[in-house]
């Protein structure tokens, strides 16, 4: 999801970047925002439907938000920053799946795929839907969502990063 | 942090039965700090609008805002301490739908409402409950802020050792 609104193209698919899982990191997140058993503590987690300790989903999908910010961090070096505007914020996501768990050592690599795009009542902003997903170093999927977010229609707003 | 809810020395509250469908509970008291916003944001989502009060203004709210993830992290953190933590889950393999209704801003006080959709038990794994929730986070006008519909699992009481 590069460009303009007007410049995105339904289909355009991009592989965003990657995230490693540790074992301190799944256990810190899941301490501040899920700390159920089998997110926090090994031996509970064994007699868990996971069968050993998972990251939480919120940690899965708060990682795809960051490669999608780090990649577009990536994208904006060395380049006119009037070329790729700041993007808005999202309305909301659908068909959130943790198809696999997340374990400690994985890294997962995320994608997107733009779905469908349309002129929204709000000036100067168009709505772009896509699928994002990820796999894990296995070929499974770990997550899978269809997201939408605002995005700045050229010559309507000032371009400050984002 | 409370145990696994199999040590013995703990007991389960909440149980796949204990959620009929058609129940309404309210549940929450969370303020939401300029600063926890922000250092949330910078771990994962270091847009403009969510780390930085004065580039927020030149955004498409025009102001500092959590970020959506934030928010939900912190619904999802109200629900175990509410019940999940007392209860006999088994997690969950997603959500139909989170909406961005309203943004929350720091000074923001949240608070829940849980709806049990809908209750069946599995076909495939008899000693668990699918349990369809409707969630509804407000702030203290009353007004939602996000709303999810999402899917648990939950072991069923007659199952329990």
């Amino acid at each position: 999801m590069i460009g303009w609104f007007e410049d995105i193209v339904i289909g355009a698919e991009r592989r965003l970047g990657e995230h490693n899982f540790t074992r301190e990191a799944i256990v810190a997140f899941a301490t501040a925002y899920d700390p159920q058993p089998f997110h926090i503590d090994e031996e509970a987690a064994k007699a868990s439907i996971f069968g050993g300790l998972c990251a939480s989903g919120w940690h899965v999908a708060a990682a795809a938000m960051r490669v999608i910010i780090d990649d577009r961090a990536r994208l904006r070096e060395g380049i006119d920053p009037a070329a790729l505007p700041p993007l808005g914020v999202s309305p909301g996501v659908e068909n959130l799946r943790w198809a696999n768990p997340t374990r400690p050592g994985d890294t997962i690599t995320y994608f997107s795929r733009v779905t469908a795009k349309r002129e929204t009542k709000r000036p100067g902003w168009g709505l772009v839907s896509m699928t994002t997903w990820g796999v894990n170093q296995d070929g499974l999927q770990a997550l899978a969502m269809d997201n939408k977010a605002f995005v700045a229609r050229r010559g309507h707003v000032q371009v400050t990063g984002g | 942090m409370r145990s696994h809810p199999d040590d013995v020395s703990v007991v389960i509250a909440y149980y796949y039965e204990d959620f009929p469908a058609g129940e309404v509970v309210e549940f929450g008291d969370r303020l939401v700090t300029a600063e926890e916003i922000v250092a949330f944001a910078k771990d994962w989502d270091p847009q403009p609008f969510h780390v930085d009060a004065e580039a927020a203004k030149d955004s498409q709210i025009g102001e500092l805002i959590a970020s959506g993830w934030h928010t939900g992290c912190l619904l999802m953190r109200m629900m175990c301490d509410a019940f999940l933590l007392d209860s006999a889950s088994e997690g969950a393999p997603g959500a139909e739908e989170i909406r961005w209704v309203k943004p929350v801003r720091p000074g923001d006080r949240l608070h829940a409402r849980r709806t049990t959709v809908s209750a069946r038990t599995s076909r495939s794994r008899p000693t668990l409950g699918i349990l369809e929730f409707h969630y509804d986070l407000m702030n203290q006008n009353g007004e939602t802020v996000l709303v999810m519909r999402g899917t648990s699992f939950m072991r069923r009481r007659e199952a329990a050792p």
